[in-house]
């Protein structure tokens, strides 16, 4: 007979719960959990912490009243989709008993557990969850800063400055040059730099065709760029041009003023519409909590993503080291409830279930062509590794109907996805 | 009987009993875990809000045929074929199980 640990261990937690069940009990039940975030990991953590404990109190805390998903933020910019259809409010989560508050966080306690947010309030927690997205490197492009991004959006957050993006291209004259400025390193959403170029080439297409886009890119290659590429070859002819780091791509400098990207090796490209995808880092409140490293990322235990540094706190989502994970949506919602099954599991006084992840990241090239790549995750002790076999890409020999049924499954994933996150709201 | 007695009888049986219901819980909790990522496509418990097919309360044994289909490759499929590889037959057995209860 094979006892494994988890067998072993599961039987001594079981005991413990049965010299005091009903006190355990009463312990998850009369917990309080903070999650800090509305997100794509948050506003998850928050729906299934409810749906696992019924009893217990569970408080959002997100500042803005409707959320923009980054997603489909691209189909926006292509004017495939109405702004509203890419916002969500959280009337459906209040509904469900999540006490969902307006504000920001502003500092972190992990010792006391104590989150002060910026209106005065101050909340004791349980536990945890930190889901605050990415934050920007302002100034690692020389030039590039807050007051830069009113002029330049880098419309990676989606909100305004999708919006300001957007009004830019519409004001864009026929023949216009748009260029995107791509950085390289750790950022949200490896596809969605290429998945924002198809889009805004569809627009011009459709709209301004003698105009141009020129991609200035700090990477050798990129997510899906095969299929990218074909797609781009077979729908906007030359509209798109890439320039990889050794062609000199990589833009060191910006001159918000004047729309221009300086390149490493001194090229000054001069843009009628300058979109910069920056350096990133986890959302600031990571920081103040405490449990970023050097990297300006948090380190993550994979099997329930407590954070390695502060115990009691556990973060999700983009902001956390979970490669081979990329930063997506979908693995920010599938992250926070293996978090959210964690926390339920240890305040029960049970072992904590085996983590288990997926993802698919859909992007559209054009309307009726979509492509995905898909991964399968599990936690082996505390780090993350990727089902060797699975995910991978989709067929670069996939014909027109394949490529048309994963542009409407693309759509059904962000149904999906929204339901499952904010429900109806 | 006296009450001891009873209770000697009774303390090993509730003993088990709750021991049983502990196993029963890791298994449930273990199996949502695993259907966790299902959600992010075929919406909340397999209930599809869109073009994607819902899933939620289809007869196990239909459920069972899908997924090793996938995985195996006999079926076609744009992107389960890829998924459906990371799973082996305990774990597709534990998903047919749980998205078959799940819509009921
Ligand atoms: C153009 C583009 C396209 C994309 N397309 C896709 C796609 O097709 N599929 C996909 O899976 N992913 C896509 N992504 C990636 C996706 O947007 C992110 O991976 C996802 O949003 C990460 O979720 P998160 O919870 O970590 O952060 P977010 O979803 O950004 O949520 C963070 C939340 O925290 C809040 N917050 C921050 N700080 C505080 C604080 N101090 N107090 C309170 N609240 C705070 C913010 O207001 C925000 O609401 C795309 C990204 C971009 C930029
Ligand atoms: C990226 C999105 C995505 C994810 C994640 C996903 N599916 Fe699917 N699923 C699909 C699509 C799309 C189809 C239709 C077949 C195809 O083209 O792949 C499908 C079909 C199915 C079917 C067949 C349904 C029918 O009526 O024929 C089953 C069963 C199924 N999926 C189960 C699952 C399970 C279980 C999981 C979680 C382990 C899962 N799927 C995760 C997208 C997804």
């Amino acid at each position: 007979m094979i006892i494994s640990r988890r067998g072993i261990l599961g039987g001594v937690a079981a005991l413990g719960a049965l010299a005091m069940p009903g006190l355990v009990r009463a312990q998850a039940a009369a917990a309080h959990v903070v999650v800090v975030g509305g997100g794509f990991g948050g506003a998850t953590a928050a729906r299934y912490l409810r749906r696992l404990n019924p009893g217990m109190r569970i408080t959002l805390i997100e500042p803005t009243q409707r959320f923009a998903t980054c997603p489909f933020s691209n189909l926006y910019l292509g004017g495939l989709r109405e702004w509203d259809s890419i916002t969500h409010g959280y009337d459906d989560l209040r509904a469900a008993g999540v006490e969902v508050i307006h504000d920001l966080a502003q500092d972190i306690d992990g010792a006391a557990r104590r989150v002060v947010l910026a209106g005065g309030d101050v909340l004791d927690y349980d536990r945890l969850v930190l889901s605050p997205g990415i934050d920007f490197r302002w100034n690692a492009i020389e030039g590039y800063d807050e007051a830069a991004a009113e002029l330049v959006p880098h419309a990676w957050r989606a909100g305004p400055q999708t919006q300001l993006l957007k009004s830019q291209l519409e004001a864009m004259e026929d023949g216009g040059l748009f260029v995107m400025s791509i950085t390289d390193g750790a950022f949200r959403c490896p596809p969605g730099p290429y998945e924002r170029a198809s889009m805004v080439a569809h627009y011009l297409t459709t709209h301004k065709p003698k105009s141009k886009i020129l991609l200035l890119d700090s990477k050798e290659n990129f997510s899906k760029q095969a299929l990218f590429q074909q797609g781009w070859a077979a729908l906007y002819g030359n509209m798109i041009e890439w320039i990889s780091l050794a062609d000199d791509g990589q833009v060191v400098a910006i001159d918000a003023a004047n729309r221009t990207a300086e390149t490493n090796f001194g090229t000054t490209h001069r843009a009628d519409v300058l979109n910069v995808v920056p350096p990133q880092k986890a959302g600031w409140i990571a920081e103040r909590a405490g449990v970023t490293d050097a990297t300006g990322w948090v380190p993550v235990r994979g099997g329930s993503f407590e954070s390695e540094q502060v115990p009691h706190i556990h973060v999700v989502g983009d902001a956390t080291i979970a490669a081979p994970m990329p930063k997506s949506g979908f693995c920010a919602n599938a992250q926070a409830k293996v978090a959210a099954a964690a926390i339920s599991a240890e305040l029960a006084g049970r072992d904590t279930p085996p983590a288990s992840f997926a993802n698919t990241c859909y992007s559209l090239v054009g309307v009726d062509w979509g492509i995905s790549v898909a991964g399968v995750y599990r936690a082996e002790d505390d780090s993350i590794v990727e089902v060797e076999g699975a995910g991978g890409v989709s067929p670069i020999d996939a014909n027109a109907a394949f490529r048309k049924a994963e542009a409407a499954y693309g759509a059904g994933w962000y149904a999906a996805i929204s339901a499952d996150i904010w429900g109806r709201g | 009987m006296s009450v001891r007695q009873l209770n000697l009888m009774v303390l090993p049986m509730m003993l088990t009993a709750t021991l049983a219901s502990a196993a029963a819980a890791d298994e449930r909790a273990a199996a949502q875990v695993l259907a966790g990522p299902c959600a992010g496509c075929h919406g909340p418990d397999g209930h599809s809000p869109g073009a994607i097919p819902s899933i939620a309360g289809l007869p196990e044994a239909e459920l069972l045929a899908r997924m090793t289909g996938f995985r195996d490759g006999t079926a076609d499929a744009t992107v389960m074929t890829r998924l459906m590889k990371g799973y082996d037959e305990a774990q597709i057995a534990t998903l047919a199980h749980w998205f078959a209860e799940v819509g009921q």
